[in-house]
Formats: C-alpha cells, structure tokens, sequence
C-alpha cells in the first residue's frame, strides 16, 4: 500500500520542470505490473498463514486442540486472567473453557480454512472454465441452457442451502463441505468467461486460427485460454473469499466438521460458552483477527491483480 | 412500464420462476435424500420429553399421515411445491403447534428493517468514498485514509460484529450488548420505543455497513476513473463550474448508475451475511430463527427461512431488472 503516497503529486498542478520521484517510481513500476505492491503485500500475508501451519506443526505440539490439555481460561503470556493467573510460556496465546491451547487451534484450523477455500473455489472454476467457453463459443441452445442456469444459481445464497443440507446430514468432511461450496461459486467465473470469450471470438487471431483449420478444442485452449489469465486469477481469488467466508459462516452456526478444529468452530464454541461476557478476549479474538488477517490478505491480491490486467487503475 | 418489451419481460419472468422453484425443490430433495425420517424424529422428541411413549406405532403412523408421508413421492413433492408457494410452511417441529409461517411473519421485519437500514447506508457511503477516492479536488488526509478503511471490506461482517460488540457493548459499554430493544419497553408506536430500537440496532446495522462500504466504493472508484476522462467533464472544468458542482452533477450521477445493479446482486449475499449478524447480536430476525432452528432439529422452520430469504433475493434482483432501464434511458432491453 505504499504506493498511496504517489497519488498526491499527481492530484497536484503539472509540474513540468521535471519529473518527480514518485513519478519516476510509477513509470518504473510499469516495467513489471506483476511487482505490484499490493499483490506482494497481499501474497506475504497468505503465506504467513501457510507459514504458520507448516512451522507450527514442527515446533507445536499440535496434539493440544484436545480438551484438558491445560489449565482452563489462561490468559496469554504476561496477561492476568479474571482469577488473577497470569498466562505462561506454556500456553502463548492462553486456553478456552476447557484447556484446548489455542495457539495449536490456530496451527491447524488456519490451514483448513484456506484448503477449504482453495479446494472449493479450483472446482467452481474448472466448471467455470469449461461452461463458460462452452457458452461463449458453441453459442445457440447451449448457451440458452447456461445462460439462465447462471442466472438462476447466482441469485440463490450458498449459506442457506448449505444450512439445510448440514441440518439433514450432521458431520460432514473438509473435503465434502469444499464440495458443496463449489457448487455455489462456478456462476461468476462461467459469466465472466462467456462475455469475454464472446468478445474474443471475433477478433483477428481467433478468425485466423480457424480459417488455418485449427480444431475448436485448440482454439478455445490454447489460442483463447491465455489470455484470460489475469481475470481467472481474479476470478479465483474473489471465489477463495465466498468460500472461506461461506464456510466460516457455516462453522459459527455449528454445523460444518464438527471433529476436526476450524477457525469457524472456534469463534461458535466461545460464543456459546459467553466468552464476551467473561471477558476471554483471546478466544475468541485471535482466531477472528486471523481470520481478518487471511480475508485482508486475498483483499489484497485481488486488488494487485485488478492492477496487474487493466493498467487504468494503476494511476491511485 | 410501457417501454419493457414482452421478450426481455418473459425472460427475467422465467429466470425468477426458475430460481424459485429450483430453490423449493432442492430444500426439498435434500433432507429426503438423507433418509431422515421427520415422523420418527418427532416422535423421538416425544420420547426425550416425556419418558416412554405409549402406542408408539400408532403415533408414527398417524405423524406420518399428519406429514403426508404416506402419499406417493411425487405427490408429496406437487403438494410441497403448492403449499410453499402459498407461503405454507407446515407446524414447526420444536415449538408445536406454532405454524412455521407465523414465526417467520414475526420475524421478517426485523431482518427487512436491519437490512434496509444497513444496505441504505452502506451504498450512499460507499459510492460517496468511492467518489472522493477519484475527484481531484479531495483533500490529502481523505485519499489516504480511504483506501486504509477498504481492508476491512473483506471481512465477513460477523467477524466486525464480534469486534464492535466487544468494544462498545462490554468494554465501552456505550450500546446494549443484544436484544431488538430495552426491557423496559413495550412494543408500541411511541417515541420511546422507536428510540430504543434504533438504539439498539445500531451495532448490528455498523457491523455490516462497515464491511460492505468498501465493495461499492471499490466499483465507484473504477466507473469514476472512467467518467473523469469523458469529454463532458473537461467542458464543465473549462465553463467553470464549481468544482463540488462537477462532482455531484457531472460525474457521480452518471457513474452510479451500474452501481444499482450491483445493489440486487448485492442483496442476497446480504441477507446471508445478516443471518449471522443477528444470531450474535440476539437480534430477532430470520437469523436467530434460523440459528434456533437448527439447534433444535426443527426443519420446517429451517425450510421455510431459507425458501423466504432465497424468495426475497430474486425478487429484488427481478425487480432491480426492470427499474434499472428506466433509470438509465442508454440501457436497452434484451441487447
């Protein structure tokens, strides 16, 4: 976010004795859009949280998700809880209500919450990917078909179908909640396809590789796919986000894998313990931060990669 | 209305049906393909609350004929889809007899008043940041500080909520930490009440403004880029106008515009985000009732909230549909 300073001398009068330095720096920054500051920001803090999965796992005893594994209600290290403990080493970031270490929930919900994400959204965008161009460029009754199905599904909220499938069904796996989740994120990507496959397909290179006999197959892969890149990354990222938060949002319901820890679960058992009113901010607050920190961070790279394709918006 | 052509009309017409009755027969199928059995567990329920059950079959056979589950499948699903579309939810399993349709008349104004409130308040700050982010005339402090408050627009607003409400309900103690309004109010249409219901719904209404302002800013932001370059913009500067004048009647009135269809969209991710929002807050709206619902297995509630909510994002997105040309006289129907 550095950048935000260059948009002053800009909104100033034109200086023409010269360029300035935040000038000089922006024209620099067009020799490589993909060292976007807010893609690199954004990317740190993703991986910061992969980091902390990963490391976690060898310097943490991640066996502490379990109940009693501490004292209950300790606060984090060098804060006086309510009966006057102060938390230790042992604890770094203190204990719910029933001594689960939360510094080890962190180390292995954090990492579920982005597999959830990823998972989901890489389904949603294969069929994306592949209705879209089907579409875009079969055209006709095909595209009818799609068209409204798109429509149709891209008004209907994931949470709630979600909610009425959990109800009927109790537990259910990471790997089954990303699937049900892909069900609901394939709408925005196969639209954004369609209208830009439908722009392509008339332009001079698609026209050329068709008249030299290319198959439909290549063309739509290999000449067209391309050059999408940039919007499916945005595309992907922005679906990231709706997944994580649909599942969070199903997590602090209560329903979502109610064995395996989640960031979402977390926050649903310590507002179900009133954790706010016995004051145990920790609880429920280093998860919620995290989870800000990880909705931040894909904020951020969706930002960068806005950047990154349409060179407009580079100018703030 | 005379200016919607009949094709363009019976497409959204179709595209609402369809998303209706595609949104009733999959809260239908789902529990069904479960294999869980609703006659059973009502009479369970019985069990749990009264010891034993005498005549245990004859109860089941009479609660599967009171459900209808002695009918054929398709029956079931034709008599499902018209009772539904007469908003004929059935009892609610939990709080029997209460018909599922009373709780969510209860309820449904509070979610719409909240959602109102917030998605009003949102979309004037929103565009109006949004704006200020592009005009040139803004002052510094405002360019930084804008961009700085849009990190927050990522975060689901339950996780805002859980942030403010900790801040100025426990800490602060400045609003109250749950409830639609003061216990010592009577529901009426008297100042006080009105006061302590805007009290009240204020932290929920903050919670989600301040996580959605950011997307239309984020939106104004990129058509006022593009409204900035047009010819009309320079001939204003050049006439001379005010430059707050440019602002408002130059360049934000024509910007807005895509905005409103943004807005329908906008709904039904709303309305789900709420439904969180009010269960943290106590607020009583279709949240909580979903939330008890599903603490206490009642699934004609759950059904009957999810097809209402679902009901209200197509209808809003279908109405949206047809305002918006009349809005903006360059879109035309059906290209």
């Amino acid at each position: 976010m550095e950048d935000r300073n260059a948009a002053a001398p800009e909104t100033a009068a034109p200086d023409m004795t010269g360029l300035s330095r935040a000038q000089l720096r922006r024209m620099k920054r067009f020799e490589n859009p993909w060292l976007n500051p807010k893609l690199l920001w954004g990317l740190g803090l993703l991986l910061g949280i992969v980091a902390l999965g990963i490391l976690g796992r060898i310097f943490w005893d991640t066996e502490m998700v379990f109940t009693g594994s501490g004292l209950p209600r300790q606060a984090p290290v060098g804060i006086e809880n309510l009966r006057g403990q102060v938390g230790s080493w042992a604890h770094p970031l203190g204990t719910d209500v029933t001594g689960k270490d939360i510094l080890a929930l962190l180390i292995v919900g954090a990492p579920n919450s982005l597999y959830v994400g990823v998972l989901a959204s890489l389904i949603g965008m294969s069929i994306g990917i592949f209705l879209g161009f089907s579409a875009g460029f079969i055209g006709g009754r095909t595209d009818d078909v799609i068209r409204v199905g798109s429509d149709v599904m891209i008004t209907i909220p994931p949470l709630l179908i979600l909610v009425v499938f959990q109800a009927a069904y109790g537990d259910i796996s990471l790997t089954i909640m990303a699937i049900l989740i892909a069900c609901f994120v394939w709408q925005s990507p196969t639209r954004l396809i369609r209208a830009q496959v439908l722009s392509m397909r008339e332009s001079g290179y698609v026209q050329m590789a068709r008249l030299s006999g290319a198959s439909t197959w290549h063309i739509m892969f290999r000449e067209m796919l391309p050059n999408l890149v940039p919007y499916l990354f945005g595309s992907f990222i922005a679906n990231v986000t709706t997944s994580i938060v649909t599942a969070v949002g199903l997590e602090v319901l209560g329903l979502g894998p109610q064995r395996i820890p989640t960031l979402g679960r977390v926050i649903y058992d310590a507002i179900n313990s009133g954790a706010l009113i016995q004051n145990l901010w920790w609880w429920w607050g280093i998860p919620t931060l995290l989870l800000a920190v990880m909705f931040i961070g894909l904020l951020l790279v969706n930002l960068g990669l806005d950047e990154v394709s349409n060179p407009r918006l580079r100018r703030l | 209305m005379g200016r919607i052509p009949a094709g363009y009309l019976a497409n959204r017409i179709t595209t609402l049906v369809l998303t209706v009755v595609i949104a009733a027969t999959l809260i239908w199928i789902i529990p069904r393909l479960s294999g869980l059995d609703p006659a059973s567990a009502a009479l369970g329920r019985m069990a749990s609350g009264g010891g034993s059950v005498e005549n245990a079959d004859q109860i089941l056979a009479q609660l599967r004929e009171s459900f209808g589950l002695d009918q054929p499948l398709s029956m079931q699903y034709l008599l499902y889809v018209w009772n539904t579309l007469t908003f004929d939810f059935g009892l609610s399993t939990a709080s029997f007899p209460t018909p599922v349709a009373a709780m969510i008349g209860n309820a449904l104004p509070w979610t719409i008043g909240l959602m109102l409130i917030s998605l009003v308040i949102t979309f004037l700050i929103g565009n109006l940041l949004g704006a200020l982010m592009v005009w040139e005339h803004t002052p510094r402090i405002w360019k930084v500080a804008i961009p700085a408050a849009m990190v927050f627009t990522s975060v689901p607003p339950i996780l805002s909520g859980l942030l403010l409400m900790y801040i100025f309900s426990t800490q602060l103690r400045w609003f109250p930490l749950s409830g639609p309004y003061g216990l010592n109010v009577e529901p009426s249409w008297t100042f006080d009440f009105a006061a302590s219901v805007l009290y009240h719904g204020f932290l929920p209404a903050l919670s989600i403004v301040v996580v959605t302002f950011g997307f239309w800013a984020l939106g104004m932001r990129g058509l006022m880029i593009g409204v900035q370059g047009e010819d009309y913009t320079t001939l204003a500067k050049a006439k001379g106008l005010r430059p707050r004048y440019i602002l408002y009647r130059y360049m934000i009135r024509n910007a807005i515009l895509p905005q409103i269809t943004a807005f329908a969209l906008k709904i039904g991710m709303l309305v789900a985000g709420q439904v969180l929002v009010e269960r943290i807050f106590a607020y009583p709206g279709m949240g909580k009732l979903l939330y008890d619902a599903i603490l206490t297995q009642d699934y004609p509630v759950i059904q009957g909230v999810s097809f209402v909510i679902i009901l209200m994002t197509a209808v809003s997105v279908f109405l949206v549909d047809l305002v918006y040309p009349l809005v903006d006289p360059r879109i035309r129907h059906g290209a």
